[in-house]
């Protein structure tokens, strides 16, 4: 053990294969299982039967000049809300919504509120519930009802410690009624295409009828002298599929009947909650793949330096051994000595590798930013992926550090009971006699 | 009678493939118990052959070598390595100390390898202490062997060599690296340990040294030429 300590630089080079192994090791079923968890959340939380559709805005020079002023024409129509809600059979249910950002006013107090036309099955689909009230219902949407409910957020901060319910909030230069507000709710992680995570926390909803007449499917904002005007008709349908075995076939059914209204894709994006969790696994494959290779170079390359330092070492302490076997060692006890140290060392090597490991977060936030900037620039295949990739946070897997050590263990018999025979099969005299 | 050592028409040869070298044609030596000797002869002789065979460090080619009232070649290796443990105890020439054990890790090691493997326990302390005070370096019990000097490297050495209370010390060629006041002060203690009843079986070069032992043994070309001083 003494003789491990008097080269602590040999000892630590040598260690360093083993380390990289090790914490490739750990590293590799970490990430697997942090793309999984994510992917599993994405899913819980979007639905696994849920495909969703939303409008993307395009860049802006595609924009169609209409006398003077620009109009932007995007996005979701009703035509496709009517075409995916009729003709495809194993859709039950279709919701759309239209979004819009809007200053509410409700006496001193002003906030820029997301506005969302939406229908009665909104509340259920996001998880939502009522903290008093009601939400939006159909006979609301059908007599074009000028009310509105409140995400607890809105609500705190246009009516501080006033009850809503019953009183009224200007949206734009319009009244509405309130009628309920909703529990608070934890912000949704963001998904792919355009949908950027929801606080559901800043919304004001109102049905989806009484948007289209009152404010209309055009937006136009006055903001820095020039005005631009938005024309787009939904924000988002959210389908749901009657079986999650037949929600791929499904999406790609939707992909076809889109194309019907949309000469190009660039205004719509579709994302399946279902196939992130393929891609995790797709993810977690990439990971495994690279992270197994180079625990396994590097457990070799370690296992190899390893033997060959105690090669050095039963050469530099032939002597040693010598004298040893003359006061009474058995070539067994050669063989336990020398392999014990080599254990030492590789499961120090080991115990160092499960640490650095165990800190994969930190080394995993620089990979990342690296790997996003040069693999996933702006592709757009990539970017479910992408945001997936980038929220997932490795999970170390709790009977992965036994494994590792174990694995540490085993690298030091393997490659140690070579030069320990080596030391216990030397004739005592010859090694006496050594140097 | 039963001897503490006794070699019968031994020969040891060495297959160097081209060549055999007999570095021993048949010795027959009997060590009684008690007994002091002095191996003597000219190098090549085949002094040390014959001391390391005595210690069971090594096998004869042809020959017996009975210790402890068993034939060598009827016993194992392992239980050699055990007779070497506890019936003999080696000195160097070259003290043959491990350089990264203090004195106490040294005279401790023949410890590690007894039967059974028990741990050290407080009365192997207290001899390990006694040892140190018997061969004055009672206070350099934490000294590594570099910072010693030859004849305290050589106490350090018989100290190690006593811890397992053997019957037969081998001592080949002790004083051969020492001035000749320390050369005295280790031939006084080996002769103490002699009178203790200790068999001692030691290879030399030095006449002065020789004569302290009970016998001399003359070797010459691997057998036994003569006895007694040479010339004499
Ligand atoms: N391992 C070996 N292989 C080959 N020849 C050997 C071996 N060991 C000893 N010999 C030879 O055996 C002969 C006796 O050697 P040994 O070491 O016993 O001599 P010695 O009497 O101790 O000499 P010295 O006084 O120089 O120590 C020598 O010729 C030596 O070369
Ligand atoms: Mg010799």
């Amino acid at each position: 053990m003494k003789s491990l300590m008097l080269h602590k630089l040999r000892a630590g080079l040598t260690m360093l294969g083993m380390v990289l192994g090790v914490s490739s090791v750990i590293a590799m079923l970490a990430i697997g299982r942090g793309a999984k968890e994510q992917a599993q959340k994405q899913v819980l939380k979007l639905g696994a039967t849920n495909i969703i559709v939303r409008s993307v805005k395009p860049p802006p020079e595609s924009a169609v000049n209409s006398g003077g002023a620009s109009v932007l024409r995007y996005g979701l129509l009703r035509k496709d809300f009517d075409l995916l809600n009729k003709t495809i059979p194993t859709i039950t249910q279709a919701i759309p919504i239209r979004e819009l950002t809007k200053a509410a006013r409700h006496r001193q107090h002003d906030i820029t509120a997301r506005i969302v036309g939406c229908t009665a099955d909104y509340l259920d689909i996001n998880h939502l519930n009522m903290a008093q009230g009601r939400f939006i219902t159909d006979d609301d949407r059908q007599q074009k009802k000028n009310v509105a409910v409140l995400a607890s957020g809105t609500a705190d901060e246009l009516f501080q410690y006033e009850n809503p319910v019953g009183q009224s909030v200007r949206i734009g230069d319009k009244f509405y009624s309130i009628v309920g507000v909703t529990i608070p709710r934890q912000a949704s992680a963001a998904i792919g295409g355009s949908m950027s995570g929801q606080d559901y926390n800043q919304d004001i909803y109102v049905p989806l009828e009484t948007m289209r007449v009152r404010m209309g499917d055009l937006n136009i904002d006055r903001t820095a002298g020039s005005f631009s005007s938005e024309y787009w008709e939904l924000s988002q349908i959210t389908l749901r599929v009657d079986a999650q075995d037949r929600v791929v076939e499904t999406a790609n059914v939707i992909r076809e009947s889109m194309k019907r209204n949309h000469k190009d894709d660039g205004d719509y994006a579709i994302t399946v909650p279902l196939e992130l969790l393929k891609q995790a696994e797709q993810m977690g494959i990439i990971f495994n793949v690279v992270l197994g290779s180079i625990a396994a170079i590097s457990l070799l390359v370690g296992g190899i330096g390893i033997m060959n330092i105690m090669l050095a070492t039963v050469t530099e302490r032939t002597r040693e051994i010598g004298i040893r076997r003359a006061l009474g060692a058995k070539r067994r006890d050669i063989t336990v000595q020398f392999l014990t140290e080599t254990i030492v060392l590789s499961g120090t090597g080991g115990i160092i590798g499960i640490l650095l490991g165990l800190s994969t977060g930190i080394a995993f936030a620089g990979i990342r930013s690296l790997v996003e900037s040069f693999i996933f620039e702006g592709g757009k295949a990539g970017s479910d992926f992408a945001q997936m990739f980038s929220e997932m946070r490795p999970e170390p897997v709790p009977w992965s550090l036994p494994l590792a050590f174990f694995i540490s263990v085993g690298i030091g018999i393997i490659f140690g009971i070579y030069p320990a025979q080596a030391a216990a099969k030397l004739d005592p005299i010859e090694a006496l006699r050594h140097e | 009678m039963e001897f503490a050592a006794q070699v019968i028409d031994i020969q040891k040869h060495y297959d160097l493939g081209s060549v055999v070298v007999k570095a021993l044609r048949g010795v027959s030596v009997d060590f009684p118990h008690g007994d002091f000797v002095a191996i003597m002869g000219s190098s090549g002789s085949g002094k040390s052959t014959l001391l390391n065979l005595l210690g069971a460090l090594d096998r004869p080619t042809h020959g017996e070598y009975i210790i402890g009232g068993r034939p060598v070649s009827s016993i194992s290796d392992d239980d050699l390595s055990a007779i070497r443990n506890e019936m003999i105890g080696f000195i160097f020439q070259s003290y043959n100390l491990i350089p990264q054990y203090t004195v106490v890790e040294n005279i401790e090691v023949p410890l590690h390898y007894r039967k059974g493997y028990p741990t050290i326990s407080a009365k192997d302390r207290k001899r390990i202490e006694e040892l140190g005070d018997m061969v004055g370096l009672g206070d350099r019990l934490d000294h590594r062997p570099f910072q010693l000097s030859g004849g305290q490297q050589q106490r350090v050495a018989i100290a190690r060599a006593l811890v397992n209370d053997p019957q037969i010390i081998l001592a080949d060629e002790p004083t051969g690296n020492l001035d000749s006041a320390t050369e005295a002060e280790i031939m006084d203690m080996l002769c103490k340990l002699n009178a203790e009843g200790r068999t001692i079986i030691m290879v030399t070069h030095e006449n002065s040294v020789a004569k302290l032992a009970k016998r001399q043994i003359f070797m010459k070309d691997g057998v036994v030429a003569g006895e007694g001083l040479f010339p004499g």
